[in-house]
């Protein structure tokens, strides 16, 4: 059986879904001070470099910007084989910040845990909140978003494609049963 | 992208995009290096054993280094402590470590092959880490790293490496690597020193070290490796370092922007002057400091790997 591809958000969707993450940020946390936004690559960290622009235009100053690769915190070496491994890159220091963790999409929430392992081996953040475009469920960990575009109530059996743009923006989520 | 090999036994058996998978991996691995906390999760609960038969420090501490940051139970065993002093084939004692179920084995030994041996026989991964010789992957993959960093790229940049070829598994390996990534290489020596038919393996071969520094982009000096040779190959130390000697008269043959690399250790005032083991072009200990990430990112990649047949 062929594919069938549902398109769940499209441009001006996921635009009015990010104003609205970048507004709940700034008032969930008075302002830009101490905050900083790391996107979980890759995907992630695109979705955190167009957050930090929109919390810019809002406020009219911008959180510094990171980017964490979890590959070397994944708990499926052995059955995932080794993967390709990014760059982590934080160019400032995490200790008392309160840090944003973006991603794209939210499924089982171990890629979640991994990040919040990867953070907390760089230092010792005032707390850590999470920003996702989707939020698709089927949960295997006690993680709960803070900051949601849309929740989309999946099977395990379909899957969810966040599609970038040649810039890196976000241009569509596409719903894909087998 | 998963890594085909299951053991990392010489350069010669890697391809030109497994070679570049092994930088691209270690580049990320890296960034941990300079962390407070130097430590990852990723090889948790594997046992890796480093098996020296030879002496080493800085190829065991670097291993075992890379294996500890990665969060493996490293163990260290060297010849002169196990039983083949007391007589034991090498075959017994892999089989009696294998035994006890370590993931990777990390092994020198003075006989070119040893490895190899050992991983027809063995069913964990086995990386050299200097056989004979032979070849010392590791240390050619992390010479190559700190030129890609240092120069931006690998290809069309010209490579002196002089010295005592024919005894160096450091030369043999990065004769593979660079002609592999398209570097062009210039071997110098000795003619007792520079093994015959080299050539074939791409490499233009001289005598004189001025032709081969000139223009290059790197000078790689080998040690003299006093402890694999009789005396017949050299008339005396002073002439080796007058004719082969790397020192800062010669060095301006080179560009001015080359690289001075040596594997280590080196024996100043012999192969390499101490005004240029201590110049600005020297990256010797960034070659040491690579050395983590490189070793980090092929333990990662063995202990990953599918458990796929080596070419």
């Amino acid at each position: 059986m062929p594919e069938v591809t549902t398109v769940i958000l499209n441009q001006a969707g996921i635009n009015r879904a990010l104003t609205r993450i970048a507004h709940e940020i700034l008032e969930h946390n008075k302002g830009t001070e101490d905050l900083v936004l790391i996107g979980i690559r890759s995907g992630g960290d695109h979705l955190a470099g167009v957050l930090a622009d929109r919390i810019a235009a809002i406020e009219g100053e911008k959180p510094p910007l990171g980017a964490i690769d979890i590959t070397m915190y994944r708990d499926d070496l052995d059955s995932r084989g080794s993967l390709p491994l990014g760059r982590t890159e934080v160019p400032f220091d995490v200790d008392g910040r309160k840090i944003v963790l973006v991603d794209d999409v939210l499924y089982t929430g171990r890629t979640i845990r991994a990040a919040m392992d990867a953070l907390i081996d760089l230092g010792r953040p005032r707390n850590i909140q999470l920003a996702v475009l989707i939020d698709r469920g089927h949960r295997e960990l006690p993680i709960r978003p803070d900051y949601v575009g849309r929740n989309v109530p999946t099977s395990r059996e379909e899957d969810v494609a966040v599609d970038f743009d040649a810039e890196r923006h976000p241009c569509e989520v596409r719903l894909i049963k087998p | 992208m998963s890594f085909g090999h299951k053991h990392i036994l010489g350069i010669e058996h890697l391809s030109r995009e497994d070679i570049f998978q092994i930088l691209d991996t270690a580049a990320g691995f890296k960034e941990i290096n300079t962390r407070a906390i130097k430590k990852v999760p990723t090889l948790r609960g594997r046992t890796i054993i480093n098996l020296f038969f030879e002496a080493s420090t800085r190829t065991r501490t670097s291993f075992e280094i890379a294996g500890k940051r990665l969060s493996a139970d490293t163990v260290n065993i060297s010849a002169s402590s196990s039983s083949v002093v007391k007589g034991e084939t090498l075959e017994d004692t892999a089989r009696n470590i294998e035994a006890m179920h370590p993931d990777i084995i990390v092994m020198r030994h003075g006989a070119s092959g040893a490895p190899h041996y050992l991983a027809e026989r063995l069913n964990c991964a086995i990386v050299n880490a200097g056989d004979g010789a032979h070849e010392h992957p590791s240390q050619a993959l992390l010479d190559l790293f700190t030129i890609r960093e240092k120069k931006g790229s690998l290809e069309g940049l010209k490579v002196a490496i002089v010295g005592d070829i024919a005894h160096s598994r450091v030369a043999r390996s990065n004769l593979y690597a660079l002609t592999r990534v398209g570097a062009e290489v210039r071997l110098a020596g000795p003619g007792t020193m520079v093994p015959p038919g080299i050539e074939k393996l791409g490499a233009e071969v001289h005598h004189d070290i001025n032709d081969a520094i000139r223009d290059a982009d790197v000078v790689m000096m080998l040690r003299i490796q006093l402890e694999r040779q009789g005396k017949t190959l050299l008339p005396s130390l002073r002439e080796f370092s007058r004719f082969y000697g790397l020192n800062q008269d010669n060095l301006k043959l080179a560009r001015p922007d080359a690289l001075v690399m040596h594997p280590g250790p080196m024996n100043r005032g012999v192969e390499i002057a101490s005004s240029v083991a201590d110049g600005p072009q020297n990256v010797i200990l960034d070659q040491v400091e690579n050395g983590v990430a490189v070793r980090m990112a092929l333990l990662y990649l063995v202990a990953g790997g599918e458990a796929a047949e080596e070419s």
